[in-house]
């Protein structure tokens, strides 16, 4: 059985292009060409150049000695918190402008929800020369000041979504708007394995240098390629789809994916998607997703802007609904828990989102000898406020 | 009913209203409005008032939270009308008894979500039930629709109508023509929903350019319909044109009384 997607872009019964007439000559000129681009040699080399010298790859596979013993297990940590920009968003975009600058586009749009996907490709469009248009919630431009701030002394132009629950799901439809509206210049550079086919898979094949690097750097410190265990936190899911990347059809891998309980999934103010959702259809994808009996798409909360997200990619629907793939929930509480275990054990400010899946080790157990690769998908500067408020710092 | 043989069984079947009004020798003017807007029950009373201002057929408009193909008027009807209460099958109850006050072709125009979420086949057979002729699901492409719901649609006598756009290529176009049986829904421009200035040589020479293309079915113009001059200029080489956010406009100005001068102002 194969875990990725297959050629029409599903994942078992997820995925595919539910996609307006209107895109299907943007999202078909992309889906004929993407693989065959990314495959090209001058693609390759200039993508891992850039991947080498600008975003700061590979970054480093650590051993928290002091956080494993903690836990009477050893744990890993994949450092994508040290990526230009600070998360992992960058890989993508990196890889997204390249293909853009490939299909002769010149004019970039991206949705944002915290801003970070925002700010990562705003800096590759600056890196390029290229305009940029970000989309974001109005309600997050509010929220989110220093990211807003960002785009814009990179040059992009934020503008706001005043549509629906302004948030990142209207940001998204906004940015799908723009996209029906300007088909022959623009290219849609999505920052999630979500979207129609083909941008789970593309998005997933731009983030999978992350088990590329681990896979090597694992022979190297332990003299094995697989780790026991390889956990992400899953909003949308593309440090998730990259960190199991090579380990999706190698099942002595455990996979297990951690999602925003927010309050608790009982709550009715959780981000748990695949405890909570039920299967639809969200920006041009079929797969699980928080909407009400009548099928109209409804808001998540996690204290975690990457983590909100009301639908999921269809790679981690399919590892959920399969079985392939352990999916536990992290309430708000217990994530910033762990944020700060982490910045005493091993003197790292993780974001939110990662410190979901660092605070899984609170509640499984793994044995002494496991070896466990946890994604540390980004850095908590960005949170720093909602850190300060929480701990009343 | 008119009857028609069908060719394969020789039995005679009925002809769908859709059908039968295409083969009417006029220009089609086609009206959307978003179901439960301005007020929940606002509804049947509006569609029975389009049909005496003498509309030839009617898209209701099941509101979603997250219609992506939409510009700014009908995202506000739809948030509106999911506002005031409307459902799916609030939408159902409310049509229950149309047939008996309305003969124009009705077509339901949705987004796929709530469909699947109703149940495709359950939607369809309610659908044929109350006396929907059609469906417009914009995010359910042509290819998904031909390789996994035709046969549902087709047992409950649905036609669905497929978009096109001036992007679309000439190989895709057939493709849609092939599996449509009522219209094809011509898209004005790259654009979501929503008024526009008028149209120029570009659209014209892209209506013409689909005129000449001899499909078998008929071409409505949708998208950037909003008065008398652009119906005129669309219906030039197609068949009819179909108003949805200039409507809504007008409805959100004058009320949903008022219907008749609106459609007068189209026909005059």
């Amino acid at each position: 059985m194969s875990y990725h997607a297959n050629e029409k872009g599903y994942y078992g019964e997820f995925g595919g292009a539910f996609i307006p007439e209107m895109l299907y000559p943007n999202t078909e000129e992309l889906r004929r060409q993407y693989i065959q681009i990314m495959q090209e040699p001058s693609f390759k080399e200039e993508f891992s150049k850039l991947l080498k010298d600008y975003v700061g790859r590979p970054t480093p596979l650590y051993f928290g000695e002091r956080f494993s013993n903690k836990y009477h297990t050893k744990v890993y940590l994949k450092r994508e918190d040290l990526c230009h920009t600070g998360a992992h968003k960058v890989n993508n975009t990196i890889g997204q402008i390249l293909m853009a600058k490939k299909l002769g586009k010149n004019r970039i749009i991206a949705e944002t929800g915290a801003g970070q996907h925002g700010v990562a490709t705003a800096t590759v469009c600056a890196l390029m020369g290229i305009e940029c248009v970000v989309y974001m919630g109005e309600i997050d431009i509010a929220r989110q000041a220093p990211n807003v701030a960002r785009m814009k002394m990179l040059g992009a132009e934020v503008r706001p979504a005043l549509s629906g629950s302004r948030t990142l799901k209207d940001a998204t439809n906004e940015a799908i708007r723009d996209w029906i509206n300007n088909p022959v210049d623009t290219h849609y550079i999505i920052g999630s394995v979500v979207g129609p086919h083909p941008y789970p898979d593309m998005v997933a094949r731009f983030q999978s240098v992350i088990s590329e690097e681990i896979k090597w750097q694992l022979k190297e410190k332990e003299g094995r390629e697989n780790p026991d265990y390889v956990v992400a936190c899953v909003g949308g899911g593309s440090n998730a789809a990259g960190a199991y990347y090579h380990y999706l059809d190698n099942e002595e891998v455990g996979i297990i994916a951690v999602e925003a309980a927010g309050k608790g999934i009982d709550t009715g103010e959780s981000a748990a998607t695949s405890a909570l959702g039920k299967v639809g259809i969200i920006h041009g994808s079929k797969t699980l997703l928080m909407q009400t009996t009548d099928g109209q798409i409804t808001e998540p909360y996690s204290i975690s802007a990457g983590l909100d997200y009301p639908g999921v990619g269809p790679m981690h629907a399919h590892l959920y609904r399969s079985g392939r793939a352990e999916f536990i929930s992290i309430t708000d509480d217990d994530a910033m828990k762990a944020g700060l275990n982490l910045c005493k054990t091993e003197g790292i400010i993780p974001a939110i989102e990662s410190s979901h899946a660092l605070a899984i080790f609170e509640q499984r157990k793994f044995n002494p000898d496991d070896i466990v690769v946890v994604n540390l998908s980004g850095r908590g500067d960005k949170d720093l406020e909602t850190y300060i408020d929480y701990f009343g710092l | 009913m008119t009857k028609i043989q069908d060719p394969i069984s020789d039995t005679p079947i009925k002809m769908n209203r859709i059908q039968q009004k295409l083969q009417e020798n006029h220009k089609l003017l086609s009206i959307y409005f978003t179901a439960g807007f301005p007020s929940l029950n606002d509804t049947v009373p509006l569609i029975q008032d389009l049909e005496k201002s003498g509309v030839d057929f009617i898209e209701i408009g099941l509101p979603f939270s997250d219609p992506l193909a939409d510009g700014p008027t009908i995202q506000k009807s739809s948030t509106q009308a999911l506002k005031n209460g409307m459902t799916t099958k609030i939408l159902f109850e409310q049509l229950e008894d149309i047939r008996k006050s309305v003969a124009i072709p009705l077509i339901i125009m949705g987004y796929f979500n709530p469909i699947l979420k109703y149940g495709v086949e359950d939607f369809c057979r309610k659908c044929k039930d109350i006396g929907i002729d059609g469906l417009i699901i914009p995010d359910l492409p042509v290819d998904v629709y031909h390789s996994e719901y035709q046969p549902i649609f087709e047992k409950y006598g649905l036609i669905n109508i497929f978009l096109i756009t001036p992007q679309t290529s000439e190989e895709r176009i057939r493709f849609i023509d092939s599996v449509s049986k009522g219209f094809i829904y011509m898209v004005s421009s790259a654009s979501v929903t929503g008024a526009k200035s008028g149209f120029g040589e570009e659209q014209q020479r892209y209506f013409k350019r689909i005129a000449d293309m001899n499909l078998s079915n008929h071409q409505i113009v949708g998208f950037g319909i909003s008065n008398k001059e652009t119906f005129q200029q669309a219906t030039k080489s197609a068949h009819g044109a179909i108003i949805g956010s200039a409507f809504i406009k007008h409805v959100m100005a004058e009320g949903p009384k008022n219907v008749e001068s609106f459609v007068k102002g189209i026909r005059k």
